[in-house]
């Protein structure tokens, strides 16, 4: 495939400046996401996964570098910014859901307000979307009163409302149960049949492996290591990514 | 807006990072678009003040109005009497303002206590911010500066200051009471669950996990009915005592020209503004530390 990948930072560096201190939290990250393809982002707690996603997501100002999304330079001052998270769906860490508003509303807000869809169709597709996730009996209910995993649930339905070009998540199974850990990750192995392009933070490494086409691991803000799964985690060639993985197979996580 | 003083800075050795002429292109694009900006802010000021000062000069009775409203020596005569009666404002609004944010902050505290044993405490605290709001600081004022001295009671003062600044407390009390609750009760319950999870008590989990959180989301309004305060303070002169507006108006009715009260008007918006930008400072400073930031 030679088309214009969905994704494509280009040296991309991020710093945070805390008083007189500045930390370097992405250093030269380059990465492409080719259309219809996952790419899961591994790496320690703390190696910049949610920084990186959300500098895709134009949440963080980076200073250097660019990300192309279908070829057009989105960090560029004069990008419209709003135009770019239309086309973008995120799936945060820590589910975002706003308390406010049902489940419902909470789906079907940006399909609406920002998308100008009509609120039958846009809560037909949501309570689609909530019956195949297993929330079909939640859409009226408050986030507050949701479990965790059932929010987390929620959160990847809102983010899909949209239709996205590309949808990040964001570590979305670390607050869930084994079996639900199962249905959320069948629900993103559908994503991937139907043809949807997703960057995938995870700790989930039997799941990067067996859904990712392309695995990069991150180490203190540097993509260390990059392959296919098979490459990543059948033959990790530098010491650190090696050393990453043992500790996982440890833990009985891989 | 801070990414433009986002400057490559020390630490860009440790790696040995120079700056893409990328970077350098994006970061002149965004300087001239922030200049353009201020450019067009500036100029539109200008134009409306010019209009403004356009419009007022050129009215008909400008000229009677300058003379009654802003004669230099009327504000020169009146200045030294303004500044002596806002000495008065000024104890008033900082011995009133500590006893208001203590009694507003009990009463707000009184309120969030739970079970059957406080009600009576819960009830009271009620009552008086249902009744103190609801009363017009005015006739608080008239009971508490006339009607006190009336009773004739042993030990207990008569002097108007004393007696005004009471009333204002009654009534500020109460609304800044308010405040405080709404900023308790705008806290996650979420944080108090964390707390008394970790073993802290009621009492505990108030001081050292909800109220931090709520004092810092009402500091705008807080400062709101400080700023209110301040100008009420004058409502004491009902009773005789010489605040900065009173003054004012002794001068104003004497010599028939009003230029005292433009004086006295400007000293306390020129008071509100300085108190305005610090509080507003100490909180942007707070915010940047906690953030998560970000562009949006
Ligand atoms: N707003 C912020 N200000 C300062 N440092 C931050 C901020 N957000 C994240 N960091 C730092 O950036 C690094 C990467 O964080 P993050 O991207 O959340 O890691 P990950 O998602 O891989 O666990 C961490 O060291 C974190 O402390
Ligand atoms: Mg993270």
């Amino acid at each position: 495939m030679t088309s214009t990948p969905v994704l494509r930072l280009e040296s991309v560096r991020k710093t945070y400046r805390a008083r007189h201190k500045e930390t370097v939290v992405l250093r030269d990250v380059d990465l492409e996401v080719p259309a219809h393809t996952v790419t899961a982002l591994i790496g320690a707690s703390g190696s910049g996964k949610s920084t990186l996603l959300r500098c895709v997501n134009l949440l963080e100002e980076i200073d250097d570098g660019a990300i192309f999304l279908d070829g057009d330079d989105i960090t560029d001052p004069r990008a419209d910014a709003d135009a770019v998270r239309r086309r973008i769906g995120v799936v945060f860490q820590s589910y975002n859901l706003f308390p406010h508003m049902s489940v419902l509303d909470n789906i079907t807000l940006a399909p609406r307000r920002v998308h100008g869809v009509d609120r039958a169709e846009a809560e037909e597709r949501a309570r689609e979307l909530l019956e195949r996730l297993g929330l079909g009996g939640k859409a009226g209910e408050y986030p507050d009163r949701l479990s965790g995993g059932q929010q987390q649930r929620a959160a990847i339905v809102r983010a899909l409302a949209v239709r996205p070009r590309l949808l990040l998540l964001d570590e979305i199974t670390a607050a869930l149960d084994p079996e639900l850990v199962g249905e959320v990750l069948s629900v993103v192995r559908d994503l991937k049949e139907e043809g949807m392009t997703m960057v995938i933070a995870t700790h989930e490494m039997g799941f990067a492996r067996e859904v990712a086409d392309q695995v990069c691991f991150l180490d203190a803000g540097v993509v260390l290591e990059r392959g296919t799964s098979a490459e990543v985690f059948g033959a990790p060639q530098e010491a650190r990514t090696q050393q990453f993985l043992k500790r996982i197979v440890e833990a009985g996580r891989l | 807006m801070t990414s433009l003083d986002k400057m490559p800075s020390a630490a860009a050795e440790d790696d040995g990072y120079v700056p893409s002429a990328r970077r350098l292109e994006r970061e002149a694009f965004k300087r001239g678009r922030t200049r353009k900006a201020t450019a067009i802010a500036a100029l539109s000021t200008l134009v409306t003040a010019v209009v403004l000062y356009l419009v007022i000069v050129n009215s008909p009775g400008w000229e009677r109005t300058r003379e009654t409203f802003f004669d230099p020596a009327f504000a020169k005569k009146a200045l030294p009497d303004v500044l002596e009666g806002l000495w008065l404002n000024l104890r008033l609004l900082v011995v009133c303002g500590a006893c208001v944010l203590v009694l507003g902050m009990l009463l707000a505290v009184a309120r969030t206590l739970r079970g059957p044993a406080f009600f009576p405490l819960r009830a009271l605290a009620t009552a008086y911010t249902d009744f103190f709001r609801g009363l017009p600081l005015i006739i608080n004022l008239l009971i508490v500066v006339f009607g006190v001295p009336a009773l004739r009671l042993q030990g207990v003062t008569t002097d108007p200051v004393v007696l005004g600044g009471v009333a204002l407390t009654l009534t500020y009390s109460a609304y800044v009471a308010e405040v405080f609750r709404a900023g308790i009760e705008s806290v996650h319950p979420s944080q108090r669950a964390a707390a008394r999870s970790l073993g802290l008590s009621h009492r505990k989990t108030l001081r050292y996990v909800v109220l931090p959180q709520a004092v810092r989301r009402v500091v705008p309004p807080l400062l709101n009915d400080l700023v209110s305060l301040q100008k009420d303070t004058g409502l004491v002169s009902i009773a005789g005592a010489v605040d900065a507006v009173y003054a004012a108006q002794i001068i104003a009715s004497r010599e028939f020209n009003y230029t005292p009260y433009i004086v006295a008007g400007l000293i306390f918006v020129a008071l509100t503004i300085p108190m305005t930008r610090f509080t507003d400072w100490v909180t942007a400073r707070m915010d940047r530390q906690r953030a998560q930031g970000g562009t949006v």
